[in-house]
């Protein structure tokens, strides 16, 4: 049994959902629209996120934004070697943001960001080549982000406050307990699950404005690191006798700094560019240890390595009801090459965007936002998932689709 | 083309219809790449053998290991090179064994993890001898033939199996009772094939534990006049040469390339090498009462020893000593000197040693009850009988014999540039030392259920050992004959099943 046990606890890979591929950014319909651009534009709640320290400059005295989007994404494997293919069929995910901000002064404002950075779902057929790797994985997180601003002068203001998260894993996987078996009672798989997992960090921003037509932003995320702890684990069609076991398991959400700048080119156009540094190379290594003492660690090595997005944004107010938005960001993939894994199957990406606003009145507008990632064919393996999973590599394509909807709230 | 693709995302975009993303080149608009077979011909691949040429794995012949026999896997490979198609005479089900006799043909057997042992797979087989095929067949593989047996008329004679000189399996797919499998080979004009035979001429005296002999020399070798060496017998050498000859001869004739498989030298597989010489246990106090009731025996050696009827040398590797941990198996050797006739307490018994090879099936005998003497337990009081060990000499008269087959194998390949050899003698006793590796790395040993070479049975490949030896098949073809013929990759293919 112990044997048994080690060649169980050895193949056993878990999530790295929270790749870079994963943190599809969708915090804002606006800022979507624009590239996801918004460290430096003073537009609307949304900044509750973006950069909390240019809640002071809002306009109106209380601010609402609130959004959901719908995220398809479809990704494709194959190998002309093996002769396989399979692809994914993933439900759709709705990641969801709700911003209010209300200025108690003119040098003090308070908001609240709720958001769900983490959202997203992959699912392969249950009988597919890499089932060994993952068959499928889920991940929920709400952050809940109070944050105030405090404007230093009419040039300064800086911002920030403590994020309360709360995360959620499901994890599906085939299991061998014999190398290379297959099973008469249908495939063995190995579960991992813990909700309401919470933790804490922080964000801090800072706003400069040198004149009234450039905006410059900065703002940093703190590393949150989500312990599972004696989280639920199940097995099904295990062979034998199944471990009762719970497991713990430490995800770091690395830290994350942007800055940014906007610049208004006119009564009608605005343009802005974000630069995100993502600091993924906290991301070592996933390690899991299971309670019961006797099933043993699983190491998992995921190397990942800091990432860059560059930010392109636009927006045109047409006229006093319609204002138009689109943008463009490219993605770094924080995966390296042979480490890349059917779970994040995400390469270099470009993004493009679009979205309109459409005026109601004076205090309400219903935003519009469009995503689409284009992610180029890339040939990669995950040479050495862990001592006895074998390499597993082929080519994959994927792309996500996601239109979103929002309304801007003003008093 | 360029518009259209901007179109169809604008199209998406608005979500009027479903966006995947696409390959360059889709797999369903890849064909296998074509390959070519040099100076060979695979339009009609014959394969020839016994059970490991037909896919038999787990103690039984059926269906899904069938289709993974390494002539299987070989010929879909052909298949890119001018391959024609191959036909197997399958089983009736995916559980193997026969109706009229599931003790001698039993169903496969798959693995309980829990207990960590192999069990019959829960089902019934279906496949009748009397289920007769219409062939001819491209895998002709027999499961149980010896070399000889390829060249016997008759072997598929459904009146000849109560006789004992028939083959259920050749019954099935004969064309006519009177044929022989040679004949129905070369009626098929085979342009390539394999054969792999031999194995079962020393295989079937090591299953059986060495209780049967070295058949003698015989003085002809006219096939109807020489009797079958009895089952659990060694085939004398110089028979199996003239057998062997006259089947490559013929193949020969047919100016068909080939590749001679050879025999694989069987101690090294898990079948003897898995139950170790000292697998039992004993705390001090059951260690103390067993040493008491051989007391009696050890006594008697020493008065032997000063008799002058045995050496002193004998008489230590013949004294039974138990003590706590794990102790050697106590067995019965009739390569010791026969005491009885001085005592008839004085049995031909010792305790096993590392250059003992206890057979996979007596796992489940040790330690036992004695089925004659239940105050007697196997093993250590009830001494193994010879059917469930190989001593050093019975070991040595097999690896001898494996040699000599090895050789004739051998100079038949020297001696016609149509034949290749592939050595999987030295293939099965890498697997035993260390292991083989694929090219991305999955690697097979000889270690019974885990190791991925052996099916249960710790005699027969699994498909993925299968997949190993199809994959070193393909190198000797593309490098004797200039064929490309692609390997396929080990990891598709199974190892064992699990219950």
């Amino acid at each position: 049994m112990k044997k048994l046990l080690f060649v169980l606890a050895s193949c056993l890979t878990f999530s790295s959902i929270y790749a870079g591929g994963y943190r599809v950014s969708i915090q804002g319909q606006r800022a979507l629209a624009m590239g996801h651009t918004g460290v430096a534009v003073v537009n609307s709640a949304e900044l509750a996120f973006f950069n909390p320290a240019g809640l002071v400059f809002l306009e109106n005295k209380l601010n609402v934004s609130a959004g959901v989007t719908g995220i398809i994404t479809n990704t494709k494997y194959q190998n002309l070697d093996t002769r396989q293919a399979f692809e994914t069929d993933s439900p759709v995910g709705t990641p969801i943001n709700l911003y209010a901000t209300y200025k108690i002064s003119d040098k003090f404002s308070a908001g609240i960001a709720v958001y769900t950075p983490y959202g997203s779902r992959v699912d392969w057929p249950s009988d597919w080549a890499g089932g060994f790797l993952v068959n499928s994985i889920e991940l929920s997180a709400v952050f809940i982000n109070p944050v105030v601003s405090f404007k230093v002068n009419d040039a300064l203001s800086i911002g920030g406050g403590p994020i309360y998260a709360i995360g959620g894993v499901n994890f599906n996987r085939s299991i061998e307990a014999v190398p290379g078996s297959e099973s008469l009672s249908g495939p063995s798989t190995i579960e991992l699950d813990a909700e309401g997992v919470t933790a804490w960090g922080w964000k801090a921003s800072v706003l400069f404005r040198p004149t009234d037509k450039l905006n410059i932003g900065a703002s940093y995320q703190s590393q949150i690191d989500i312990n599972a702890e004696n989280g639920d684990v199940s097995f099904q069609n295990f062979p034998g006798e199944a471990p009762q076991t719970g497991f713990n398991a430490t995800l770091p959400l690395p830290s994350e700094l942007t800055l940014g700048l906007s610049y208004q080119v006119n009564d009608k156009l605005l343009l802005a560019f974000d630069f995100n540094r993502a600091y993924w190379g906290a991301y070592e290594s996933l390690d899991i240890t299971f309670t019961d003492g006797e099933t043993p660690d699983s190491i998992n090595p995921r190397n990942y390595e800091d990432a860059s997005t560059y930010r392109f944004g636009a927006q045109y107010d047409y006229n006093s009801k319609f204002t138009f938005r689109a943008g463009y960001y490219f993605d770094e993939t924080p995966v390296a090459s042979g480490f890349f894994s059917p779970e994040t199957p995400r390469n270099d990406s470009h993004a493009f965007t679009g979205g309109l606003s459409f005026n109601i009145n004076n205090n309400l507008a219903i935003d519009a936002s469009f995503l689409y990632i284009y992610f180029a064919e890339v040939d990669e393996s995950f040479d050495s998932p862990n001592d006895s999973a074998p390499a597993f590599g082929g080519t994959y394509k994927s792309n996500v689709f996601a239109p979103g909807l929002g309304i801007t709230y003003k008093l | 083309m360029k518009n259209n693709k901007y179109i169809y995302i604008a199209l998406c975009s608005l979500g009027f219809i479903a966006c995947e993303p696409e390959f360059d080149q889709p797999l369903e608009d890849t064909p296998i790449a074509a390959q070519t077979s040099g100076e060979a011909n695979f339009s009609k691949y014959i394969s020839l053998g016994n059970s490991l040429t037909a896919g038999f794995a787990d103690g039984s012949l059926y269906r899904s290991g069938q289709e993974s026999s390494f002539a299987n896997i070989l010929a879909t490979q052909m298949q890119t090179a001018g391959g024609g198609e191959f036909l197997t005479p399958f089983m009736n089900d995916d559980i193997g064994g026969f109706v009229e006799n599931p003790t001698a043909f039993p169903p496969r057997r798959v693995f309980d993890a829990g207990n960590r042992a192999p069990v019959f797979i829960d089902a019934a087989p279906t496949t009748s001898f009397s289920n007769i095929l219409t062939g001819p067949f491209n895998n002709m593989g027999v499961p149980g033939a010896k070399s000889f047996h390829l060249a016997a008329p008759g072997y598929g004679s459904a009146a000849n199996l109560a006789l004992g000189l028939a083959n259920p399996y050749f019954v099935r797919f004969a064309s006519s009772p009177n044929t022989s499998v040679i004949a129905d080979a070369l009626a098929q004009q085979p342009t390539f094939f394999t054969l792999w035979i031999g194995n079962n001429d020393v295989l079937s005296y090591a299953t059986a534990g060495g209780i049967g002999v070295l058949q003698p020399t015989p003085t002809t070798n006219d096939l109807t006049m020489i009797p079958p060496p009895g089952g659990d017998d060694i085939s004398d050498p110089t028979y199996f040469a003239g057998i062997y000859t006259g089947l490559t001869n013929a193949l020969a004739s047919t100016n068909a390339k080939g590749v001679l498989i050879n025999v694989p030298n069987v101690s090294t597989i898990p079948f003897f090498t898995t139950v170790p010489f000292n697998a039992i246990p004993l705390d001090q106090a059951t260690a103390d009462a067993a040493n008491t009731g051989f007391a009696n025996y050890n006594g008697g050696l020493q008065l032997a020893v000063q008799a002058g009827v045995l050496t002193p040398t004998e008489a230590t590797r013949r004294t039974i000593n138990f003590t706590a941990g794990q102790n050697a198996v106590v067995i019965i050797d009739e390569n010791l000197t026969d005491l009885t006739a001085i005592n008839a307490g004085l049995i031909n018994i010792r305790q096993a040693t590392p250059n003992d090879l206890l057979l996979l099936t007596v796992s489940g005998l040790l330690g036992t009850p004695n089925s004659d003497n239940g105050t007697l337990i196997n093993g250590i009081s009830a001494p193994l009988g010879d059917q469930w060990i190989l001593t050093p000499e019975e070991q040595l008269l097999i690896t001898n014999a494996t040699n000599a087959y090895n050789q004739t194998i051998q100079s038949t390949v020297s001696a016609n540039p149509n034949l290749a050899l592939l050595d999987a003698n030295t293939l099965v006793s890498q697997l035993a030392s260390g292991g083989i590796s694929s090219e991305n790395g999955t690697v097979v040993t000889s270690d019974f259920a885990t190791g991925g070479a052996f099916s249960l049975d710790g005699i027969h490949l699994t498909p993925r050992g299968n997949a190993f030896i199809a994959n070193e098949l393909i190198e000797v073809i593309n490098s004797n004959f200039g064929s490309t013929l692609q390997k396929v990759d080990p990891n598709e293919f199974k190892t064992i099943t699990l219950q």
